[in-house]
């Protein structure tokens, strides 16, 4: 039920009976490429919103409500401002890595967003060694983050970049820990065997205790690895007025704003993918009624869904917490996080080759 | 310390001290050189330990500059009121008391801005509110720029 | 390429110099830090002030007391009542008349009302400075019911003028007792909500707790008063030292501290607006009868000195008047809290993080008109 391949199959037939095979793949490519940037554009807005209404909700006050109903229309007159605004040159910058970090960083963030399973067979492409993929691709991000810090020829900014760089390289082990704890109860890389291995339940629910662990630490270090929340040093606004992209305005700005946003997507959506079943349904142990109805939601809604919640579950750190200093922050991984993983780890690899889990 | 036991201390420290008229803290006109000997003793000494300077600060008057010195103790809650008449109005000059008080050193800064009274052996005696080019001290009487409203 | 001269200063001394401020989100007005680093680290910093410096003591010279006393309101505009306060009572002290005590009540229920608000406000902008956004509206919606209560009675929010040498400009407004004893009510239940949201929170306690040390000598030595000086256990609270208005007539504590670092000096905060909401309770149902402008012929201060100290909610506030017995003082001189409370900041913040400067600076609570006055 709910399935997206044959579906996909059929554009992919069109395109290969109609084109020669380099033609096909072209147009193929050129077809994801508008799906994911649409897909993308009108994402990152409504995220933007929803970061709006909920930090407005946590603070007493309204938030957007003038532009269209609910003024659910605030971000794209915001997007619209941003395009029309005047790009400041800024003198003594490096004018090419000033111009070109931004891309790097938006850039990051579509990749890794192509490897995402928003459905079965609603996937752009199924790498067998997907979590890799997206590990590797999203922490190109603090490349451009660097770059742009670099480039801006402003101290401020040079701070905030590397604080971004120690925190990112930092807590990408965090990420890649826990995640790699998972991978050893799935036993595969690729996130559809990895969704189709929690077919009889979530391995939050199936890995005892160990894999709650991983998931506390995986958000932990996912909220880090996005410079959210508690964890926002790059651009502590108190202290760095802006951090690296306190120089940035504009479009370029709106790109660096984006990527936030959807690395913020991309973290919960891989959290969604390997801890909660992506978008497979919620099911109770042979409680066939109750199974059958969930059942009848579509996985799309299950997916969202649980990335909606992980999401909101950052924004609300983000708008509780105050926010960590450089050495807490670091100390916070490389002493409790680090240590506490690589247990987890040889604790879930024991219940995997004990076979003790669900 | 009461308000004549005070005012004894200070005429035994420095004997051609003169007494005052305010009614409000007891008040002891000292001369120039004799202010950071005297409140390095006032602030030793344990039966005063005037150890928290609270205001100082100069006045423009017709026969000098004023600098008024308000001093208070953490310990006995007593206060005093010393000052110093610089006679000359043109290049006036006083000892600091910043080596005694830390706080002196911001209200001798901002009264070398204002009145343009020079405080010998001040760490750091530059002006803080006006900028370093500006030409002469607002706070005298005397000063004129172009756009001061007579009235 | 151009080269500032912070980039040669930077290459002969191999120091890394920031400027933060005059406009920069931490120094909350125009005030700057030239920040020397090493790495995240704080060498030392160099406050400059002047950016708004407005020579108000310049132009005091040249007003009767009456119309100088607007100008104390644009000091420290988050306790505007105190500064009027200060000059209202060194000018009935020079001119050794006392006003009735309805007046006292009056002006001590506002004193503390604005203490009160500018706390709050200075705990929704220290959240702020800290990373956590929220707090500031929570601030702002209790200030809110100040605010009002203010505007009914003294036609004004921010910067009032309503205490004045002799009395005040008008009687308070029938609901003003009424308002005052609801807020009392509505902000004894909303202040366990500051503590759940800042202080009982793990990071905002590491953040503070043992940051920023000033011992209680070195806040003697630099006359650090108020609220921060009283988190190093300097017993400086002038309505304690020397009572004037109301004070006399109420029962309060004095929150004093000796760890003196920046958590203690939050906490001192927090709890003198309990201490304010006790005395407010104490005041507002006793306001007696009275005559609320004194029958005065000249407002002017006879020939001679006169001091006055008030506590604002920074500090000491002190106003000293030299007078040649004509309508404007010969010199007025305002001793600012903040003015002082500054210049520990090289002191206490050397060889924190930034982080920590901006967390020590804001628990300074400084308010930058008042130190250029």
């Amino acid at each position: 039920m709910y399935d997206f391949s044959p579906f996909i199959d059929s554009i992919n037939s069109f395109f290969t009976s109609n084109f020669s095979p380099f033609w096909a793949s072209v147009l193929l490519m050129l077809l994801l490429g508008i799906a994911i940037l649409a897909f993308y554009a009108v994402l990152g807005l409504y995220l933007v919103y929803a970061e709006r209404k909920i930090c407005a909700r946590m603070q007493n006050r309204i938030g957007p409500n003038r532009v269209g109903p609910l003024g659910l229309f605030q971000t794209i007159a915001d997007l619209i401002k941003l395009l029309l605004k005047e790009l400041i040159y800024i003198r003594n910058a490096d004018g090419f890595l000033f111009n070109i970090a931004p891309f790097i960083v938006i850039v990051a963030s579509i990749m890794a967003i192509g490897s995402i399973p928003f459905a079965k067979g609603l996937q752009a492409i199924d790498l067998n060694i997907g979590v890799l993929y997206i590990l590797a691709i999203s922490s190109m991000g603090v490349i451009g983050v660097l770059i742009a810090g670099w480039a801006s020829n402003s101290k401020y900014s040079v701070i905030g970049a590397m604080r971004s760089g120690a925190q990112v390289i930092s807590y990408e082990l965090s990420v890649g820990l826990s995640l790699l704890c998972m991978i050893v109860f799935a036993g595969s890389m690729q996130l559809s065997d990895i969704i189709t291995s929690q077919q009889d339940g979530w391995w939050l629910l199936k890995g005892h205790i160990p894999a709650f662990i991983a998931f506390v630490i995986y958000l932990i270090a996912g909220t880090a690895e996005t410079n959210r929340g508690p964890f926002d040093l790059a651009e502590a606004e108190s202290e760095l007025t802006a951090g690296f992209h306190t120089e940035y305005s504009g479009i370029k700005f709106a790109f660096f704003f984006l990527a936030e946003y959807m690395n913020m997507f991309i973290i919960a959506a891989v959290a969604t993918t390997i801890f909660l079943g992506g978008w497979l349904p919620f099911h109770i142990y042979n409680f066939t009624a109750f199974n059958n109805v969930m059942d009848y939601i579509p996985p799309v809604f299950w997916f969202f869904g649980k990335t909606a919640f992980i999401i909101y579950v950052m924004m609300w750190f983000k708008w509780t917490f105050p926010r960590l200093r450089i050495d807490q922050l670091l100390a916070l991984e490389w002493k409790y996080l680090l240590p506490l993983n690589l247990l987890n780890l040889v604790l879930i690899s024991f219940l995997t080759l004990m076979k003790w889990h669900f | 310390m009461t308000r004549e036991e005070l005012t004894a201390f200070v005429l035994e420290q420095v004997p051609d001290m003169k007494a005052g008229t305010n009614k409000q803290f007891p008040e002891c006109i000292v001369s120039a050189e004799q202010i950071n000997p005297l409140t390095k003793v006032l602030k030793k000494n344990p039966s005063t330990k005037m150890d928290y300077l609270f205001c100082e600060t100069a006045a423009d008057r017709n026969d000098g500059f004023h600098i008024v010195y308000h001093l208070s103790s953490s310990v006995h809650a007593h206060c005093l009121m010393l000052k110093v008449i610089l006679t000359d109005k043109v290049n006036p000059s006083i000892p600091t008391v910043s080596d005694v008080w830390c706080a002196a050193e911001f209200y001798e800064r901002e009264i070398f801005d204002l009145f343009g009274i020079r405080f010998e052996n001040h760490p750091n005696l530059k002006r803080i509110f006006l900028e370093d080019d500006w030409v002469g001290y607002p706070l005298r009487k005397d000063y004129k720029d172009d756009f001061i409203l007579e009235r | 390429m151009e080269e500032t001269l912070v980039d040669i200063d930077f290459k002969e001394k191999e120091e890394y110099i920031i400027n933060m401020g005059p406009q920069h989100p931490s120094t909350h007005g125009v005030l700057r830090f030239e920040t020397c680093l090493q790495g995240e680290k704080v060498k030392y910093i160099i406050p400059h002030c002047g950016y708004i410096h407005r020579g108000i003591e310049k132009m005091s010279e040249s007003l009767t007391y009456p119309q100088l006393l607007h100008l104390t309101d644009r000091m420290d505009y988050l306790s505007a009542h105190i500064n009027n306060e200060a000059v209202a009572l060194c000018v009935e002290n020079a001119m050794e008349v006392e006003v009735s005590d309805r007046v006292k009540y009056i002006r001590t229920i506002l004193a503390e009302l604005s203490r009160i608000a500018s706390h709050q406000l200075w705990w929704s902008a220290f959240g702020m400075d800290l990373g956590a956004l929220t707090t500031f509206f929570y601030g702002l919606r209790d200030r809110e019911k100040i605010l009002d209560i203010f505007e009914e009675t003294t036609g004004s929010r921010l910067i009032q003028s309503f205490i004045t040498p002799g009395g005040l400009m008008a009687d308070i407004h029938p609901n003003f007792q009424r308002r005052v004893k609801e807020f009392i009510t509505y902000f004894r239940k909303k202040l366990p909500e500051y503590d759940q949201l800042l202080t009982g929170n793990v990071i905002f306690r590491e953040r503070t707790l043992g940051i920023g040390y000033m011992s209680k000598e070195d806040a003697i030595d630099y006359a650090v008063t108020g609220p921060s000086g009283r988190g190093s256990g300097f017993h400086c609270d002038v309505r304690k030292l020397a009572p004037y208005s109301a004070y006399p007539f109420v029962q309060f504590n004095e929150i004093t501290y000796t760890e003196g670092d920046t958590y203690h000096r939050y906490l001192v905060r927090m709890k003198e607006m309990w201490e304010s909401l006790n005395i407010l309770e104490q005041l507002v149902d006793n306001i007696p009868q009275g005559e609320i402008m004194l029958n005065l012929k000249a407002i002017k201060a006879p020939k001679g000195e006169y001091y006055q100290r008030v506590e604002t909610a920074r500090g000491e506030l002190g106003v000293y008047i030299v007078s040649d017995g004509a309508p404007t003082p010969a010199r007025i001189k305002y001793r600012s809290p903040n003015f002082s409370n500054l210049f520990i900041l090289n002191k206490v913040s050397a060889n924190h993080k930034i982080a920590d400067l901006v967390a020590i600076s804001g628990s300074l609570d400084l308010v930058i008109p008042d130190i250029d006055r």
